[in-house]
């Protein structure tokens, strides 16, 4: 198929070229997906189940490097350098991953939760530091106030909505080039999920967000572009207003109308 | 269509009542032998179990016998058996503990890999293996090419009796956690080291220490291997390269020598004693540490 593109006068920060993930030999879960993400922007990855939406975000974090059937290939240059040719560990350092259920580590405290990146990584910081990352880290997702009181209890004594918020402290504590998140509030009560996604709003400010959603309504709500994907193919990236008010592909239009899905 | 009418008569209610009865009454029976193990060593060992017992070493059999002809007490303890267990087990843990765990990590996290299902099957028959043949393998491997009986050599045939209750709690524990731990700490650019120690062992320390305790309250007891290995002796030992005594060793000479005879119940009394406090924290432990 075509690449898909969007632009809006800069240059991308992710570009995912001809980029596929087969789970055995001969058959593509992800197919040849290319196309760009840009900076400061929020991009939706739709599409009904098992249409390849969580594999293709995987493989950017090279995620799929711990399950050794799982093959990735294509190019993926996140700010320049090629993904698939970096040291896996570098790659996550750059894109942070927030997963479907909440999973601060259960024996570590909120306060090194978020400083769990660090600490996994060796880097040694001083006590000054960790306490500026912490307090901007929480702070940035609106977890602060709540918390401050609190550090030392473990991360699972907060509830399931903080939790997540928790997770999503401790990946931008390590000031990544781009959020991954994969259905990050599928778990969540709708009040825990309206306050992720103010939160997500604010965060493209900074960062650059990929999230994948069964929710169309949230795709919708939050996202400035977003990707359709159907049987491993991206069948349309575009737009988020467009898509859903004049979609260009007939599938598109069939799926975000609930003809299937 | 007919179906067959179903009743609860007199003689089905019978054959339940008496079903049930005989379960409590089995489940009873069960308990009797701990009971009767409980009151025969508190009610028999009662008697010497003092701080002598903690703080003098065994005494000689015609020290003994001499204090037993003038009606005093047995004039010595355990204290060289007390130390000797501490140190062979100690050194056991040591070598277990550090053995297992690896070995057990490397289990949950190659599930279904040839090697790993090689190493989980010798890891049963290990497990299955008599405490006697251990100590013969020891004695063969150990105490032969050192040419002496060792507290080492000791804690080589307990850390073999050991190896398979920790690799196999480690492996089943981590198991256990949610792959989702994992992931978490790799996302964060984290080496696969770093995830093992830093979040999965202390996610599943609970469990895994759990093993630990349980297995060294196992090997606490034996007696067997050590007679071939560890030998025993007089006097308290810390040296790893001397014959070495132990609880249980004491608890058979004093079953051979009628003058000391009368030591064996507190001995084993202190021996359940430790073995019973072990598998209380034990429990603590896997109820407080649960993820």
């Amino acid at each position: 198929m075509e690449s898909v593109k969007i632009t809006n006068g800069k240059s991308p920060i992710l570009q995912l070229k001809a980029v596929s993930g087969s789970y055995s030999p001969g058959s593509y879960a992800v197919n040849r997906v290319t196309t760009d993400i840009y900076a400061n922007t929020i991009t939706a990855i739709m599409g009904p189940s098992g249409c390849g939406k969580s594999t293709l975000l995987r493989a950017i974090n090279r995620m799929h490097d711990l399950y050794p059937h799982i093959k990735t290939t294509g190019e993926i240059i996140l700010k320049g350098k090629n993904v698939l040719a970096m040291d896996p560990m570098e790659v996550r350092r750059m894109a942070g991953m927030v997963f479907q259920q909440p999973n601060p580590f259960p024996t570590m405290s909120i306060y090194d939760n978020v400083l769990a990146g660090y600490k996994l990584n060796d880097i040694r910081l001083k006590k000054r530091e960790k306490d500026d990352i912490v307090e901007q880290s929480l702070q940035s997702v609106g977890l602060w106030d709540e918390v401050k009181e609190v550090m030392t209890k473990r991360g699972s004594f907060l509830s399931g909505g903080q939790q997540q918020r928790l997770c999503i402290a401790r990946a931008l504590a390590l000031n990544p080039e781009i959020l991954l998140m994969d259905e990050p509030t599928s778990a969540l009560d709708p009040i825990s999920t309206n306050k992720i996604e103010e939160l997500l709003l604010q965060l493209k400010e900074e960062f650059t967000i990929i999230i994948v959603t069964h929710n169309m309504s949230q795709a919708a709500r939050i996202s400035d572009n977003s990707m359709f994907m159907y049987l491993g193919e991206l069948v349309e990236h575009e737009n988020t207003t467009q898509m859903f008010t004049k979609p260009q592909n007939k599938r598109t239009e069939e799926y975000l109308t609930g003809v299937f899905g | 269509m007919n179906y067959p009418k179903i009743t609860y008569t007199g003689w089905r209610k019978g054959k339940d009542k008496t079903a049930f009865v005989l379960v409590c009454l089995f489940s009873l029976i069960t308990m009797f032998p701990l009971f009767f193990i409980l009151w025969d060593v508190v009610s028999k060992g009662y008697k010497n179990f003092n701080l002598r017992l903690f703080t003098e070493v065994t005494p000689s059999s015609m020290d003994a016998m001499l204090a037993r002809m003038n009606g005093e007490p047995i004039p010595g303890g355990i204290l060289n058996g007390i130390t000797g267990t501490v140190l062979i087990v100690g050194m056991a843990i040591i070598f277990s503990v550090f053995l297992g765990l690896f070995i057990g990590i490397y289990l949950a996290d190659n599930r279904g890999k040839r090697f790993a299902g090689v190493v989980s099957y010798l890891t049963d028959l290990l497990q299955g293996m008599p405490s006697i043949v251990i100590g013969i393998i020891t004695y063969a491997w150990i105490v032969k090419p050192l040419s002496g009986y060792s507290a080492l050599a000791g804690s080589v045939a307990l850390t073999i009796m050991m190896l398979p209750m920790i690799v196999r709690s480690t492996e089943e524990t981590l198991k256990m956690l949610p792959v989702a731990y994992k992931e978490a700490g790799l996302a964060l650019g984290s080496s696969y080291t770093n995830v093992v120690f830093r979040i999965l062992i202390p996610s599943g320390f609970g469990g895994i220490f759990t093993g630990i305790l349980l297995a060294v309250s196992r090997v606490m007891g034996e007696t067997a291997p050590l007679m071939i290995t560890a030998l025993g002796a007089s006097v308290v030992n810390w040296k790893v390269m001397e014959p070495t005594s132990a609880i249980p060793l004491l608890i058979w000479d004093f079953y051979n020598d009628p003058n000391l005879v009368e030591l064996i119940w507190s001995s084993s009394l202190l021996l359940l004693i430790v073995i019973f406090l072990l598998n209380w924290i034990a429990k603590i432990v896997a109820r407080k540490w649960k993820v």
